[in-house]
């Protein structure tokens, strides 16, 4: 069933509006281009499919996710061999809602998401050596190497990180958005969860509070069609998520797509700041299974996912707009892949040379620096906490 | 999943399996003809789940996965055998998993219900503490969730990180109207569950992950059971009692050779069901050796064993030789890297052992506090 509605959308590709072509690469000149599939909305107006880019920022586009497809390759060698332990979920396949989000808000909107959490660390800024070295457990790692694969963090991008329990951060990202209310900013909270966790009952506790308040929360469903290896048709009543807030208006976005992920998310912000939450959910599909334990093939057949990779490719969306529009050319593109693969192998040597955390790390950050955990006793099994 | 759990275990021998102490309860006829086969403890399980699925018409599996067979393999083939009514897949919400599975046992079914990992029983805390536990006494006995059984993997793996790593067996130790039992090999824990699935009460029931592929254990293919709250000495000693449950006690197990070879006898208890828990056999023993060890993956702090201490405290106190002891996991949130400094190792226990049992090394050790 998924796979049908899968491979049998889009197949043309973005379609180019004439006389706006230009040849520069670093080129910011407005240009306007349709999406190729149409939004379908809930209880509000569906944006425009003209969506105004530039040369620039297609190019961007292409290699940010370049550079997020190669790290989750290499991410998945490294895992293998054993460098990374833990748990590790891989965002190949959905690179289009980490770039297409950002080009539309500013890094003083946040985001929150689950444990899928590698490539929306990048797109909010995050650096390649340190994801790699909190992959490995390393001190350089975005959360000191405590946290690993699924523990991303980035404050000074407002991204307020991976957490591990399914559909957990619905209601946290709630909360941050009626910070942001609270305080009069005129920023938005993006909540991230996948189709699995639209089933949580903590995700309609969330809504209808978000609701109730008009906080400016924008609940992104990354529906990429299972649930760990259970397909939405199996699990969802209405696997229409965009509709599934009743009251709350949705939008149901082509998320292979970068730049209708941009126009979704312009909208959402500002519907969100004028009255309150909305649901936007991503079309999207992850190529590789639902953790490294899980090979992705018991579930869907292999053709499924070598179809949608040939349609749908976010990448490949990508690279084939630049090669009509003119933008580059085929070797410039692969020179700029080549880049990155170099990019991305400096990146993990350097996370190598990352120690690791003290052992004395172990026992800090429970409670605030101040309160002084101590350890003590013969295998240092007992903690003592002095409060101030 | 399983698979890759798997590869990174250590090696182990099964506590106990040698001493075939376990009283098992057959519920057929002919058990003395009946063969034995090798099998992990994942396959235990299924073969547990077959049977009670086979004996009980109204009984039901479900969870996240269960109809693939579940990410450990415990639910293999069960769908096929049993069909798609009876063996299914829920929606990912553990909350209404338990629910659905307290609703379907107050109609007189027996629902065998799996949590993923023990990590994620806590959106389902309210349900079973709440709900379940509570339905017989507050009902005044006309309606109960007995039928319910709440099955879910926990502990270390060697590299689970934080949210697959943890042993929240204590929490629920704290809730009168449940039944918490773990079980330490193949054998133990086909007979336990299915004492499990057929008790009268709601019982949740741990799983050792860490020995889901690499504990094999000779096992009767036949339907048995064995008697929850029936601790089991599976090691007999004079010097020192050891308590532990589930995979810890292969640990335990080890340092009781350790100590062994300083020549500290040791007697190592199973406690097998946490709640309610077979006292008289802990203090028989303790009565004995006049020392007691306690051990688990869980923090120390407001773990299970300080119970198990607190009442042998009270029961024992004047047999006491050395202050009870406790080598259990820290009290950090289980780490990612540092999983090797936080768990309660052979060698944090049977420092411990020896350091209570001869006078000298007690001094030092007191020294160190």
């Amino acid at each position: 069933m998924a796979l049908s509605r899968l491979s049998l959308r889009s197949n043309r590709f973005l379609k180019p509006t004439p006389t706006l072509l230009r040849h520069v690469s670093t080129d910011t000149t407005p240009i306007t281009i349709e999406t190729a599939v149409p939004f379908e909305s809930h209880l509000c107006d569906a944006p425009s499919r003209s969506v105004t880019t530039s040369s620039s920022e297609i190019l961007t586009f292409f290699r940010d996710m370049a550079r997020m497809r190669r790290m989750e390759i290499a991410a998945d060698s490294l895992y293998k061999s054993k460098l990374i332990r833990g748990f590790c979920h891989l965002y190949d396949g959905q690179e289009a809602l980490a770039v297409g989000m950002e080009a539309a808000i500013t890094r003083k909107d946040a985001i929150i998401t689950s444990y899928r959490d590698h490539c929306t660390f990048l797109g909010r800024g995050g650096e390649l050596v340190d994801a790699f070295s909190e992959l490995m457990g390393r001190k350089r790692g975005c959360s000191n190497g405590k946290g690993g694969s699924m523990h991303f963090y980035k404050k000074d991008a407002c991204f307020y990180g991976g957490h591990g329990i399914v559909g957990a951060q619905i209601p946290l990202g709630c909360g941050l958005a009626f910070a942001q209310k609270y305080n009069k900013e005129e920023f938005v909270t993006f909540t991230l969860y996948g189709d699995g966790a639209a089933n949580q009952g903590q995700l309609f506790e969330a809504l209808n509070i978000a609701a109730l308040w008009d906080l400016p929360a924008i609940l992104v469903c990354e529906n990429n069609h299972y649930g760990m290896g259970t397909a939405t048709w199996r699990s969802a009543k209405s696997p229409a998520y965009f509709k599934r807030g009743d009251y709350v208006p949705g939008l149901k976005v082509d998320g292979m797509d970068a730049l209708a992920v941009k126009q979704a998310c312009k909208f959402a912000k500002e519907h969100a700041l004028k009255n309150g939450p909305i649901i936007l959910e991503m079309d999207t599909y992850r190529y590789h299974g639902h953790s490294m334990s899980d090979p992705g093939s018991t579930y869907r057949t292999r053709d499924e996912v070598s179809g949608v990779r040939q349609v749908r490719d976010p990448i490949e969306r990508v690279r084939k707009l630049l090669l009509t529009h003119d933008i580059a050319t085929e070797k410039e593109l692969k020179d700029m892949e080549k880049e990155v693969r170099k990019e991305v192998d400096d990146a993990v040597a350097q996370a190598k040379e990352s120690p690791v955390p003290e052992p004395s790390e172990l026992f800090t950050n429970m409670y605030v620096k101040d309160c002084g955990v101590e350890s003590f006793g013969a295998d240092r099994k007992e903690l003592k906490v002095t409060l101030p | 999943m399983a698979s890759l759990l798997g590869r990174f275990c250590r090696k182990m021998v099964v506590p106990g399996s040698a001493h075939g102490g376990a009283r098992l309860v057959s519920t057929t006829t002919s058990c003395e003809s009946e063969t034995v086969k090798s099998l992990n403890l994942y396959s235990a399980i299924n073969q547990a789940l077959h049977i009670a699925l086979e004996t009980d018409p109204r009984s039901y599996v479900f969870g996240e996965d269960v109809g693939f067979g579940g990410v450990f393999r415990c639910t293999t083939g069960l769908a096929e055998r049993f069909g798609k009514n009876r063996v299914f897949n829920t929606p990912l919400c553990e909350q209404g998993i338990v629910g659905f599975g307290i609703g379907l046992a107050a109609m007189g079914n027996r629902a065998v219900v799996e949590i993923q990992f023990a990590d994620y029983i806590y959106p389902a805390f309210d349900q079973i503490v709440n709900e379940a536990a509570k339905f017989r006494y507050r009902s005044g006995n006309q309606f109960n969730c007995g039928g319910l059984t709440i099955r879910a993997p926990y502990g270390a793996v060697g590299h689970g990180g934080h949210y697959h790593s943890q042993s929240p067996e204590a929490f629920f130790c704290h809730v009168p109207g449940i039944k918490v039992v773990i079980p330490r090999s193949p054998r133990e824990a086909k007979g336990l569950l299915l004492s499990s699935i057929r008790d009268p009460n709601p019982v949740v029931f741990f799983e050792p992950k860490w020995l889901y592929r690499q504990a094999v254990e000779e096992v009767p293919e036949h339907d048995y059971m064995i008697p929850l709250s029936e601790a089991e000495v599976i090691r007999e000693g004079n010097d020192i009692t050891l308590v532990g449950w589930g995979a810890q006690l292969t640990v335990m197990e080890q340092a009781c050779l350790d100590a062994e070879k300083e020549g500290i006898s040791c007697e190592l208890i199973d406690l097998k069901t946490l709640l309610p828990w077979d006292k008289e056999t802990v203090e028989a023993s303790v009565k004995k050796t006049g020392r007691l060890l306690i051990s688990h993956e869980a923090p120390v702090t407001g773990g299970f064993g300080a119970e198990i201490s607190a009442t042998i405290l009270e029961r024992c106190f004047l047999k006491l030789e050395a202050p009870v002891s406790r080598v259990c996991g820290l009290d950090t949130p289980f780490p990612l890297v540092f999983e090797p400094f936080y768990m309660p190792t052979k060698n944090k226990a049977s420092f411990f052992c020896s350091s209570v049992s001869s006078p000298s090394k007690t001094h030092t050790f007191s020294c160190r506090h």
